[in-house]
């Protein structure tokens, strides 16, 4: 097919060809445009090993054009590690979900981080375990439905959500962890933006690099694509503010 | 090379250096600790990669991200704490990726204790992480052959993408004995088709564990198993003692087979016709070097420092032609030579049961 002169947006050359298998409204295909996006600005598609989760981003493998890795649920920053260690001249990201991150994986995800592993991560906070169908996650809100949570989130019993980037953050590993949202295009620019920071934070050998984005689950939350996008903006920035929570000084200086 | 005195953890570590170790993810656990300890001094120095991992599954997924590059990478631990592998273990079988664990046994099940033990042998060698799958292990019974076996697993692990397991018990660990290391081999790295190194000009590559049609899992599983034919075929290692005439037959594996040497050394100089059967591979297993002596022998002593564990390998290959009789020692105790040498006697005085689990008699007499 010959290429229009008019061309303003195409598939970014970090993607194969294979259309994603996420709901309609899920932002995870947002998430993966944007890291597909820097990739490639960056030059980065051929030096590049991702690393993805169990989760509903399970199959993120399928859809980035660079070598990949699948690790077990949430081993992620542990398997990342290894192939950094041997190969630290390539860049190496982990893209998790909040059940692989903040829940099975919060071990390995904060040992990486104070290790200060020269990785990425990618951190999709949607509040509930997406692939297996809506159930509570360490970052479930107060009194939110979830099939393991039927009567909404009692923090008396099933406790409080975990705000993962304020934790990281206390790590002096740690050279970036931000969080951003993806529920409206500013969002999503300031979000790309981001990403693109993590990433150079990586090449520039500065330390740990996280960005944890604000995410919807319309099917498991039972909402529409654009109700969900509501209660992002309402309900989900209002218990996880977005906001700058480490940035080191060699990392202010970047220049995008 | 000249023969120095090794600490067997100690001499592990060395020779996993010269075999052309590149990366080392480790956690520490009794008795295996100073392989850690060495190799956070020695893996630095040659510019190679050390991490102590926040935990055994932290250690075994570095293992799996680094083997996924094609390097020679290892980690090493104890009972409780290969436990914890397994499921890395699972996920780097059904990747089909090589790499190297080390299991330095303790007492058990549980805590248990930092004794020499063997009873993770079933655990090594039947699997322990989930799913179908078959794994190389091999079993040393001096710091020499440890050393030796150190090579060969990597060899082993790369020639047929498979996991090579080396299972020691404690005192070959913790003991010092003279030994001879090899040279030290230069590190290249082999540029494997699978190997996901990010490296330019090429396809992109993917390495995974997940099948998600059943057919396709099917067709992985069918590969392992051919694979594991090959492995068979070419890999099965043990030794022979006195085996030529024997009349009685011991076997045993790693420190094991080491104290019943011994013993059949005293057996023979009282006259008995003993000999001793030592597999040096666990899985695969020496089947056919035993079934070679069923025709001669009056009957078999398994002895292993567990509760009767390869002697289910023993079984299934005598199949009650001839008895056999098992004398185990678990939860961290080495049985002396004299022990053995008590069952060798009682072997030849007989009468000896063939339907009978043999493990039941053993119970009865040691509870006795």
């Amino acid at each position: 097919m010959a290429t229009p002169n008019n061309l303003v947006y195409e598939r970014p050359e970090a993607f194969t060809d294979m259309p994603t298998h996420y709901c309609p409204g899920c932002t995870h295909g947002v998430a993966h445009r944007l890291v597909a996006e820097v990739l490639e600005e960056m030059d980065l598609i051929h030096k590049t090993i991702g690393v993805a989760p169990v989760g509903c981003s399970v199959f993120a493998y399928n859809y980035f054009d660079t070598d990949f890795v699948e690790a077990p649920h949430g081993r992620a920053p542990a398997m990342a590690t290894g192939v950094k260690r041997v190969l630290p001249d390539r860049v190496v990201f982990t893209y998790q979900g909040d059940g692989d991150l903040a829940s099975i994986g919060m071990g390995e995800i904060v040992h990486a981080a104070a290790r200060g592993e020269n990785i990425t991560v990618i951190f999709i906070n949607n509040a509930n375990f997406g692939m297996t169908g809506g159930q509570m996650a360490p970052t479930t809100l107060p009194g939110m439905k979830t099939t393991s949570s039927a009567s909404g989130r009692d923090v008396e019993t099933q406790g409080y959500p975990i705000k993962v980037s304020e934790m990281i953050s206390t790590l002096d590993g740690v050279g970036y962890c931000v969080r951003r949202s993806l529920h409206d295009p500013k969002n999503i620019r300031l979000a790309k933006k981001a990403i693109r920071t993590a990433f150079e934070t990586q090449v520039r050998g500065l330390g740990f690099s996280m960005v944890e984005l604000l995410s919807t689950c319309p099917t498991n939350w039972g909402m529409t694509p654009v109700d969900s996008l509501k209660f992002v903006d309402e309900h989900m920035i209002p218990a996880y503010p977005l906001g700058d929570y480490k940035i080191s000084d060699a990392i202010k200086q970047i220049k995008i | 090379m000249p023969k120095e005195l090794w600490k067997g953890n100690e001499a592990i570590a060395e020779a996993a250096v010269r075999a052309g170790l590149e990366a080392y993810f480790g956690y520490p656990i009794t008795p295996q600790t100073e392989i850690l300890e060495y190799l956070s001094r020695r893996m630095p120095e040659l510019g190679r990669a050390f991490v102590q991992a926040e935990s055994e599954l932290g250690a075994i997924n570095m293992v799996y991200g680094a083997a996924c590059t094609g390097v020679r990478v290892m980690s090493t631990s104890s009972s409780p704490g290969v436990s914890l592998m397994m499921e890395g273990l699972s996920y780097i079988a059904g990747t089909e990726i090589p790499a190297v664990l080390v299991n330095v046994m303790r007492g058990g099940p549980g805590l248990g204790n930092i004794a020499p033990a063997q009873s993770d042998y079933n655990q090594a060698v039947r699997g322990g992480g989930h799913g179908d799958y078959p794994r190389i292990v091999l079993a040393p019974a001096s710091i020499q052959e440890a050393i030796d076996l150190m090579g060969l697993s990597f060899d082993l692990a790369e020639k047929y993408r498979m996991i090579a397991m080396m299972i020691l018990d404690g005192s070959v660990g913790q003991m010092m004995e003279p030994a001879e290391m090899p040279e030290m081999m230069e590190v290249k790295r082999k540029d494997f088709d699978w190997a996901t190194n990010g490296a330019m000009n090429r396809e992109r590559r993917l390495l995974t564990s997940i099948y998600l049609n059943p057919l396709d899992e099917e067709k992985t599983n069918l590969r392992m198993l051919k694979r594991w034919k090959e492995v068979q075929t070419n890999e099965v290692r043990y030794k022979e003692y006195f085996l030529d005439d024997a009349k009685y037959v011991v076997i045993g594996f790693g420190t094991a087979g080491r104290v019943a040497l011994s013993a059949v050394r005293e057996a023979r100089a009282q006259g008995i016709k003993v000999g001793l059967l030592r597999p040096i591979t666990v899985s695969p297993f020496p089947y056919e070097a035993l079934e070679q002596l069923i025709p001669q022998a009056e009957a078999f002593l398994v002895t292993e420092m567990n509760m009767g564990q390869m002697l289910d390998d023993v079984l299934l290959t005598v199949r009650g032609r001839v008895p056999v009789e098992f004398y185990g020692r678990p939860g961290g105790v080495v049985p002396f030579h004299n022990e053995i040498l008590d069952e060798i006697q009682r072997l030849v005085s007989g009468p000896l049961a063939v339907q009978t689990d043999p493990r039941e008699s053993w119970l009865t007499r040691m509870t006795a």
